[in-house]
């Protein structure tokens, strides 16, 4: 593994004073983002944590290149970003699939379109439709499965291509709290076989210590920032229902809820501001 | 619920029911004068009669056949236009702002003041029919295509974006099926106004079909006719529902249930 947190072209992101806003009616605007480093390592697993709305899906979209910045430079891989973010998978909080594909058919896709032969594509999917134990559902289609069913085949869809870095925006909010553990164990399963970067946004801390290797903490919005960065060094692999009665667990948890304490009841002070950001991250 | 079998006989009651009630009053003194009902509204059995013989001495599938095709080309070619440019408007919004106006207008015209037009236009054959077919037939798909089109999950869109189509993909993977499934689940609507279309065009003007049975007998007060004419008219679009349910069960079933 290489340094944590240096920032070296070989960073899978490197945000350089990247500002996001959006415009309002009337000419006004709102700055969802103020200006922003953040680096992420080519194998790191990072979570970014903060109250609903401080600007953490923006930031990921941004990264995506679905946002394009009011400010600052995004580099991926040390290239620049200019449109599409190309080596980047993202597995959406919402459903995501096309409900007119089958399972099979939603996974292959992605390689189908990259010119990879109809055959060849769905042998493959059939292959992460098993590593994801989604097998048999081959043929469904996806309003045919459960909530937690659909996450895995997303995740099996974004994974085939095999992307260099993945975007994860609050994943499985959707899910209850026995299938977020069980996807949770999944992702790191996966994540282990190739350790591609991760950025992981959550507003759930648990998770995000549970799974990551660095937690970012962004301040209450408007003109939300970093505000915390810390590294965690619990041992890996970990298993997610397990590492939460581990004491170092216990500690972190305590140490970062303190600095995140403080910018929730802020959050929920400007909840005008706040539903204000949601409405515009969604277009 | 109660079971099928007992839902199925009390359907099959109200049908006995109606058309006993019919009989008598078109036979008895049950209600009046049974020469007066019979005059307005025919009698069950002189009706059956009528229908029995179209059938047999075959001279109703000729009519069938023409008002069939006639709603069949005014469903696939108004429906290829609502297609094709329900898509140009929902993907070209200014397109769709200059049009605006003119497309509501065009709308809102009770189509059927078009039919002696169409008459003039296209003759007295199948044709000026399928026009007044497709002038109904095309705002139905137009305005679903389009409809469909605007109302892709914005998720969804960006989630085949990063998964890493371009224009063209789109349009194939996620446009088209979007827009397909609107117009789809407003089949049984369009295909309903493509035969109401042809009948419609048929009473007005026509030397065939089920629309110019019903009028020549309207013409010389031949009202068992006219109720053979609406009876036929009934069981042929109930059959053409049934396909259409059919066709639309195994087209939208990624809906599921």
């Amino acid at each position: 593994m290489q340094a944590e947190t240096g920032q070296t072209p070989q960073d899978a992101v490197h945000l350089d004073g990247v500002a996001i806003s959006f415009d309002l009616a009337q000419g006004r605007r709102f700055d969802a983002v103020a200006p922003t480093d953040l680096a992420v390592g080519a194998h790191q697993f990072v979570a970014i944590v903060g109250p609903t709305g401080c600007g953490k899906s923006t930031l990921l979209n941004a990264t995506a290149g679905l946002l394009k910045p009011a400010q600052g430079a995004v580099s991926i891989f040390g290239q620049p970003l200019t449109g599409m973010n190309k080596s980047a998978g993202y597995l959406f909080q919402q459903d995501a699939l096309m409900p007119w594909k089958t399972v099979i058919e939603n996974v292959a896709i992605g390689l189908e379109i990259a010119g990879v032969a109809r055959a060849e594509a769905r042998r493959e999917a059939q292959g992460w439709l098993e590593r994801v134990g989604l097998s048999a559902f081959a043929d469904r289609y996806p309003q045919m499965l459960s909530g937690g069913q659909r996450k895995r085949v997303g995740l099996a869809q974004v994974l085939i291509r095999n992307p260099k870095l993945l975007l994860m925006d609050e994943p499985f909010g959707p899910l209850d709290a026995q299938t977020r553990l069980i996807m949770g164990d999944l992702l790191l399963n996966l994540w282990s076989e190739d350790r591609k970067a991760v950025l992981f946004v959550t507003h759930d801390l648990d998770e995000a210590i549970a799974l990551s290797d660095r937690v970012i903490i962004m301040s209450a919005g408007p003109r939300s920032r970093i505000i915390g960065d810390y590294t965690i060094p619990l041992a890996r692999p970990r298993e997610i229902g397990e590492i939460r009665h581990d004491p170092l667990f216990n500690d972190l948890h305590r140490t970062i809820w303190n600095a995140l304490r403080d910018e929730v009841i802020a959050a929920y002070r400007q909840t005008g501001a706040v539903s204000d950001t949601k409405a515009s991250v969604a277009s | 619920m109660m079971n099928r079998a007992a839902l199925i006989s009390l359907q099959i009651l109200v049908a006995v029911a109606i058309v006993v009630l019919w009989h008598l009053a078109s036979t008895t003194t049950l209600f009046g004068n049974p020469k007066t009902v019979a005059f307005f509204f025919g009698d069950p059995v002189s009706v059956m009669r009528r229908v029995g013989e179209w059938v047999f001495e075959g001279s109703i599938w000729y009519h069938l056949w023409i008002t069939l095709s006639e709603s069949i080309l005014a469903f696939l070619i108004g429906a290829a236009g609502g297609v094709l440019f329900g898509f140009w408007f929902a993907r070209k919004p200014l397109v769709a702002a200059v049009f605006d106006p003119y497309v509501k207008a065009a709308n809102a015209l009770p189509r059927v003041v078009l039919a002696p037009i169409f008459a003039l236009w296209f003759g007295l054959g199948i044709w000026s029919k399928v026009a007044l077919g497709i002038t109904l037939v095309f705002f139905i798909v137009f305005f679903n295509v389009y409809q469909g089109v605007k109302e892709v999950s914005p998720t969804v869109l960006s989630n085949a974006r990063m998964l890493g189509m371009n224009e063209r993909q789109l349009l194939r993977h996620v446009y088209l099926p979007s827009a397909l499934s609107w117009m789809f689940s407003s089949l049984h609507t369009s295909v309903g106004f493509a035969v109401v279309g042809a009948v419609v065009g048929e009473y007005l003007g026509s030397a065939a079909g089920l629309g110019y049975l019903i009028q020549q007998a309207e013409g010389v007060f031949d009202v068992t006719g006219v109720f053979a004419g609406m009876f036929v008219l009934m069981a042929f679009v109930l059959l053409v529902d049934w396909l259409v349910g059919l066709v639309e069960k195994r087209l939208l079933a990624w809906r599921g249930r």
